[in-house]
C-alpha cells in the first residue's frame, strides 16, 4: 500500500515536473493563445493611396496558405487587416479598436507617414509592438523614446544620400534638378540627398519642383526642371506620377542622368507602363526581388510567390513590386514568431524583432540582409545602386552601408 | 523664353484634358440643370470598359465607338433608374444621390480593376508633331478631339430641334411638356450624352495621365473651375475656360508662386474673377423679374 | 426636438432630452474606452454638422469647403498647446474665435457668388488648405508635412462620485459638455431674429432684403457662425485624436460633412447628431458588409436613404411621430 501510495506520488509529482516547465514557457500576451496569433494591421485599402493596399491582399493570402499548412508553431495567424482610407484619425480609430477591443498580440506593417505618426506614441505607451511599418521615414529608428517601434523599409534620408554620394563621386560638377512629392516621404528624401550632397547642396542643385498628390499631371514641373539646364534628375515621385515623369522625360527631349527612388522602382507598375525603351538608364536602389525580373524565374521563393498570388489573391498582378514587398514582410514576420516560440509576449516578440542577425529574407535579394539590435532598428542598412537595361535592374557596384 | 513657350504651351495641353471633362459637365448642365459630380468616375468607368476591350484583342477605333455606345446607354441607364427617384427632391439630397454614385463607381473600378496603373494606348503617333517637342502628338490629337467636340455639341444644340428639345425641358419642363416634349426622355438623353462625352475625355485623358481609379478626382476641381469660369451653360466657354486654367496652373506654378501654393492661387484667382463675372466670362447673366 | 419654426409644436421636449442627458453620461462607464473614444468623436461631428445645417439649412447657401474649418479650429488647438502650452480646454473658445473671424471674412466676398459658384469656392477652400498647411514658409507654426502630435490630456480628477474616471472618459464628458452648450446657442440663434432674418433671406432674397434686413451682413454672419461650430469641433477632434496632419483634412472630409448634414436631416438640430451617427459608424458598418468594395456598399446607402428619407433621418422620425399621432386621435 505505502509502495503504491509513494510511486503514484512520484508519479504524480514528476509529472507536474514534466508540466510544470512546459505551463512555465507558454506565455501569453493579448492576442496570443495556444490556438492562434493575432496580427493587427491597417492598410489605405480605399483614398489616394489605395494603390498600396496590394501588400495587404498578399499578406493576407500569404498568411491563409500558412494556416491551410498548419501555422506557426502550430498556431493559425489570425490578420486582422482594416482600411484607413489614408486618414490619421481613421488609422487612430482602426488601431484603437485592433489593441483594445480586438486585443491583437501586435501590429504588423501598418501603411503611411502620417498614419503611423498619428499612433505612434499611443503603440508605445500601450506597449504594443509596432512592427514592420510600411514607410521608409527615418523617425522610426528611434529605441531610446519609441522601442516598441520598428521600421522596414530602407530609410528615405539615407537612399537619398546615397544617390547623392553617387553623383558627387561620379558627376562632382553636376547640374541637378529635383522632383519630390510635397509630403513628408518626399521632404525625407530631399533632406537626406541634400545632406549627403553637404556644402555643394545649394551650388548643385539647380532647380526644384514638388508636386501634390492630387495633381492631375506633372508636366509643367518637368518642363521647368529642363529648363533650368540641369543634366542630372532625382525623381522622387510615387508610382503614378514617376511613369508620368519617366514619360514627360523622353517626351521634353531632355536625357539627364536620371535617379529614381526606390518606392517607384518596380518594373511592372511602373516602368512598363512609362515605357520600358525609355526607362533605359535609370539608376536607382534594390532591395527586394521583382516578379518581372527574368533572373528570379526558378527562385523557389519567386515559384512560391506567383503560385500564391495565383491562387488566393489573382487580381494581384505579379509584377507589382508592392506584391513581392508585402510578401518579404510576412516571411520576415513568420521568421520572428518562429524565434518567439511559445513565449509569446509582446515583450519577448519585440526583443525577437531587436536581435536579428543577418537574417537573409528569401524575397530580398541575396546578400541583402536584415539586422537588428537594441540600439539599432534599421533593419536593412546596406543598399544596392542598381540601374535598368530595358528587362531588368542590374545591379552595379558593391552594397555600400548608409548611415 | 522657349521655356516660357513651353510651358504655355503645356497649359495648353493639360488644359485639353480639362476641358474635355468641363464640356461633359456642361452638357449634363444644359439639360438637367445639375452639376453632376460623379461625371468623372462615370468618365474613368467607361474607359476602363474600353481597356478591357484593347485588352481582349479588340483594335483601338472599333474598341472606341464600342465604348462611346456603351457610355451612352450607361449614361441612360443611370438616369432612368437612379436619378429618376429624386429628379425633384431639394438640391442638395440630388447632390448627396451624386457623391452615393461616385462613390459607388470608383468603389466598383477599383475592386474590379485594382488600384494599380494601367497604361492606356494612344491613337495617335508617338513621334513629336513636326519634330517640335513642345507638344505630343497625342495632346494635340485630343485637343483636336475636343474642338470637334465642341463643335459637334455646339451644332447640336443650337441647330437640331432634338437639342433644342433638351434645352427647352431642362429651363422649362412644365412648359416643355405642355409642347408635347417627353421631359423624362430628354433628361436621359442629356445624360447619355454626357457620359459619352465623358468617355471620350476619359480616353483622351488616361493616355497622358495613366489609367487608375482615382485618375479623374484631381481633374475634376479643374474641370469643375473651367466649366465655371467659362459659364456653365456654355460649351465654348467650358472648353475656353479649360485653356485658361491650363496655362494659368502651369505659368503660376513656374514663375510666380512656385508648385507649393499653385493650386490655391490658381483657385484664387478664379473666384476673384467670378466675383467680377458672376456668370462666368461667356455665361449668360439671368435676370430675373420680381 | 427639431427647430422647425414651421410646425405648430414648438414647445420643447423636456422629458426627451432630459432622459437622453442621463443616458449620455451614464454611457461611458459601461462601455469600453474605444467607444468611448467613438461617442466622443460622434458629439464633436454633431456640433461641425449643426454649424453646416446654420449656414445651408437656415441660410440656405451651399457649402462643400467645411472641412477647411475643422481643419483650421484643429490646428489652432494644436497649435496653442504644442508651441504656446496653453491648457486644452481653453484652446476651444480660442479656436472658436478664430474660426468665426475668418469664416466672416471669407464669407464677406464669397458671399456676391450664388449656388454652383459658391459651391465652386467654398470647394477651392477645402482643396487650398491642405496646400497651406504644408506650406514651407508656415511650417515653424504648422509642423508643416509632419503635422503635430499633442499630449491627451489627463483626467483633473481621479474618479468622479465613485466612478473611476480615464482620458477618454473625461474628454468625452468634455465634449459632451461643449455640445451641450454648442446645441443650446444653435437653439437660441435660429429661434431668435438671426434665425428669422435667415430664414427670410433664404426663402425670399429679395423681399427681405427690401424688408430692411442687411442681407450681405447677416449671410457673411451666418458663416462666421457656422465656421465657429465647426471650428470648434475641429478643436475638439485634435485633442481627441492627439494629432493634426494636412492628410487628415482632405477634400473627401468636406463632402463626408455635407452628406452628413443631408442624411441626418436639413433644417434640424437633431438631424446633426443623426447624421455625426451616420458618417462615423456606417463606413464601419460597410466595411463589415464587404471588404472588397466597402465604398460601394457606403454609397448605395446614401443613395437608398436619400429614397426613402428625402428629408433626413430626423425629417422621417418626425413623419413617423405624426403619423403616430393621426394613427392615435
Amino acid at each position: 500500500m505505502k509502495k503504491r501510495q509513494f510511486t503514484l506520488t512520484a508519479l504524480c509529482i514528476s509529472l507536474i515536473g514534466f508540466a510544470l516547465p512546459a505551463a512555465a514557457q507558454k506565455k501569453y500576451d493579448p492576442g496570443a493563445s495556444d490556438t492562434e496569433i493575432k496580427i493587427g494591421q491597417t492598410m489605405p485599402y480605399s483614398g489616394p493611396a489605395s494603390a498600396y493596399g496590394v501588400i495587404g491582399k498578399v499578406q493576407a493570402a500569404y498568411f491563409k496558405q500558412l494556416n491551410e499548412q498548419g501555422g506557426v508553431n502550430g498556431r493559425k495567424i489570425n490578420f486582422l487587416t482594416l482600411d484607413d482610407g489614408y486618414s490619421p484619425p481613421k488609422t487612430v480609430e482602426m488601431i484603437r479598436r485592433l489593441v483594445e477591443q480586438d486585443e491583437v498580440l501586435l501590429t504588423m506593417g501598418t501603411l503611411g507617414t502620417p498614419s503611423n505618426t498619428a499612433i505612434h506614441k499611443y503603440m508605445n505607451n500601450k506597449k504594443v509592438p509596432h512592427i514592420f511599418l510600411a514607410t521608409g521615414a527615418s523617425k522610426w529608428n528611434d529605441p531610446q523614446n519609441n522601442p516598441w517601434t520598428i521600421g522596414f523599409n530602407p530609410n528615405y534620408h539615407s537612399e537619398g544620400k546615397l544617390y547623392a554620394q553617387h553623383i558627387l563621386a561620379t558627376k562632382p560638377n553636376a547640374k541637378i534638378a529635383v522632383l519630390f512629392q510635397n509630403d513628408d516621404y518626399g521632404k525625407d528624401y530631399f533632406t537626406g540627398f541634400k545632406d549627403g550632397l553637404g556644402a555643394k547642396a545649394a551650388s548643385m542643385i539647380v532647380s526644384q519642383a514638388s508636386y501634390e498628390v492630387t495633381d492631375p499631371t506633372i508636366d509643367s514641373q518637368i518642363v521647368s526642371l529642363k529648363g533650368s539646364g540641369a543634366d542630372t534628375f532625382f525623381n522622387i515621385t510615387t508610382p503614378k506620377f514617376a511613369a508620368q515623369a519617366i514619360r514627360k522625360v523622353a517626351e521634353v527631349g531632355w536625357k539627364p542622368t536620371h535617379y529614381l527612388n526606390q518606392v517607384s522602382a518596380s518594373v511592372g507598375s511602373v516602368l512598363k507602363p512609362a515605357g520600358l525603351d525609355i526607362s533605359v538608364g535609370l539608376i536607382s536602389m534594390q532591395y527586394i526581388k521583382e516578379g518581372a525580373d527574368s533572373r528570379w524565374d526558378n527562385d523557389p521563393t519567386m515559384k512560391d510567390f506567383k503560385a500564391l498570388i495565383k491562387k488566393y489573391a489573382p487580381e494581384v498582378s505579379q509584377d507589382d513590386g508592392n506584391a513581392t514587398y508585402g510578401y518579404a514582410v510576412a516571411q520576415l514576420m513568420v521568421h520572428v514568431l518562429r524565434q518567439a516560440g511559445d513565449n509569446l509576449t509582446r515583450e519577448n516578440v519585440m526583443k525577437q524583432v531587436t536581435s536579428i542577425k543577418d537574417f537573409q529574407v528569401p524575397m530580398a535579394l541575396p546578400g541583402v540582409l536584415a539586422s537588428s539590435s537594441p540600439t539599432d532598428f534599421a533593419l536593412f542598412q546596406t543598399m544596392q545602386l542598381v540601374k535598368f537595361d530595358g528587362k531588368n535592374w542590374i545591379e552595379f557596384g558593391k552594397p555600400v552601408a548608409v548611415k | 523664353m522657349e521655356t516660357f513657350i513651353h510651358q504655355v504651351v503645356a497649359g495648353i495641353a493639360t488644359g485639353g484634358v480639362y476641358a474635355s471633362l468641363a464640356l461633359a459637365l456642361v452638357m449634363i448642365y444644359q439639360s438637367t440643370h445639375h452639376i453632376n459630380f460623379a461625371q468623372g468616375e462615370i468618365a474613368m468607368f467607361a474607359t476602363y470598359m474600353a481597356w478591357t476591350l484593347i485588352n481582349a484583342g479588340v483594335p483601338y477605333w472599333l474598341a472606341f465607338i464600342c465604348t462611346v455606345l456603351l457610355s451612352f446607354s450607361l449614361g441612360v441607364l443611370i438616369q432612368r433608374i437612379i436619378i429618376r427617384p429624386v429628379e425633384n427632391a431639394p438640391v442638395l439630397n440630388i447632390v448627396v444621390v451624386f457623391i452615393g454614385l461616385l462613390v459607388i463607381l470608383n468603389s466598383i473600378a477599383g475592386w474590379i480593376f485594382t488600384y494599380t496603373i494601367k497604361a492606356f494606348p494612344s491613337p495617335f503617333p508617338k513621334e513629336p508633331p513636326f519634330g517640335l517637342y513642345f507638344i505630343s502628338s497625342h495632346e494635340l490629337g485630343s485637343i483636336c478631339v475636343t474642338m470637334m467636340l465642341l463643335l459637334l455639341l455646339y451644332s447640336f444644340f443650337k441647330f437640331t430641334p432634338l437639342g433644342l428639345a433638351m434645352r427647352a425641358a431642362a429651363q422649362n419642363p412644365d412648359s416643355s411638356r405642355l409642347v408635347g416634349i417627353r421631359v423624362g426622355w430628354m433628361l436621359a438623353l442629356g445624360w447619355g450624352l454626357a457620359a459619352a462625352i465623358g468617355s471620350v475625355a476619359g480616353m483622351m485623358i488616361a493616355p497622358v495621365v495613366f489609367l487608375e481609379p482615382n485618375m479623374m478626382s484631381g481633374i475634376l476641381l479643374y474641370a469643375f473651375a473651367a466649366a465655371l469660369v467659362g459659364g456653365i451653360d456654355s460649351p465654348g466657354g467650358a472648353v475656353l475656360g479649360g485653356f485658361i486654367v491650363g496655362i494659368l496652373e502651369n505659368i503660376l506654378g513656374a514663375y510666380v508662386i512656385g508648385t507649393e501654393l499653385k493650386l490655391s492661387v490658381a483657385l484664387v484667382l478664379i473666384i476673384v474673377v467670378l466675383t467680377i463675372k458672376p456668370a462666368g466670362l461667356f455665361g449668360k447673366v439671368i435676370v430675373s423679374r420680381v | 426636438m427639431s427647430a422647425n419654426l414651421l410646425s405648430s409644436e414648438n414647445s420643447i421636449p423636456w422629458i426627451r432630452i432630459v432622459l437622453g442627458l442621463i443616458v449620455a453620461c451614464v454611457l461611458p462607464f459601461f462601455i469600453s474606452n474605444y467607444h468611448v473614444f467613438q461617442a466622443s468623436m460622434v458629439l464633436s461631428y454633431a456640433i461641425a454638422l449643426v454649424g453646416m445645417n446654420i449656414l445651408i439649412g437656415y441660410s440656405g447657401q451651399i457649402s462643400l469647403g467645411h472641412g477647411a474649418f475643422l481643419a483650421i479650429g484643429a490646428y489652432t488647438s494644436a497649435i496653442l498647446m504644442d508651441k504656446m502650452n496653453i491648457p486644452y480646454w481653453m484652446t476651444i473658445p480660442i479656436a472658436a474665435f478664430i474660426c468665426l473671424v475668418v469664416g466672416f471674412l471669407f464669407g464677406l466676398p464669397a458671399l456676391r457668388l450664388e449656388g454652383h459658384y459658391l459651391a465652386l469656392a467654398t470647394f477651392a477652400l477645402a482643396v487650398a488648405l491642405p496646400q497651406l498647411l504644408k506650406f514651407k514658409h508656415l511650417e515653424f507654426l504648422t509642423g508643416g508635412v509632419q503635422g503635430i502630435v499633442i499630449m491627451k490630456p489627463d483626467p483633473p480628477w481621479e474618479s468622479l462620485f465613485g466612478l473611476k474616471l480615464n482620458s477618454d472618459r473625461w474628454l468625452y464628458f468634455l465634449t459632451l459638455a461643449v455640445t451641450l452648450v454648442m446645441f443650446v446657442i444653435g437653439w437660441n440663434l435660429i429661434r431668435g431674429r438671426v434665425g428669422r432674418a435667415l430664414i427670410a433671406i433664404r426663402d425670399q432674397p429679395i423681399a427681405a432684403a427690401s424688408m430692411g434686413i442687411n442681407t450681405p451682413m447677416y449671410k457673411s454672419l451666418a458663416f462666421g457662425v457656422s465656421a465657429m461650430f465647426t471650428g470648434v469641433a475641429g478643436a475638439l477632434s485634435a485633442i481627441l485624436v492627439a494629432f493634426v496632419a494636412p492628410d487628415s483634412f482632405t477634400v473627401f472630409l468636406s463632402i463626408t460633412l455635407l452628406v452628413g448634414m443631408v442624411i441626418g436631416g436639413v433644417s434640424s438640430l437633431t438631424g446633426a447628431l443623426y447624421g455625426a451617427i451616420f458618417i462615423q459608424f456606417i463606413p464601419n458598418i460597410a466595411d463589415q458588409i464587404s471588404k472588397a468594395a466597402p465604398w460601394a456598399i457606403y454609397g448605395t446607402m446614401l443613395i437608398l436613404f436619400m429614397y426613402t428619407m428625402p428629408a433626413g433621418i430626423a425629417g422621417a422620425i418626425r413623419l413617423l411621430g405624426e403619423k403616430l399621432r393621426i394613427a392615435r386621435s
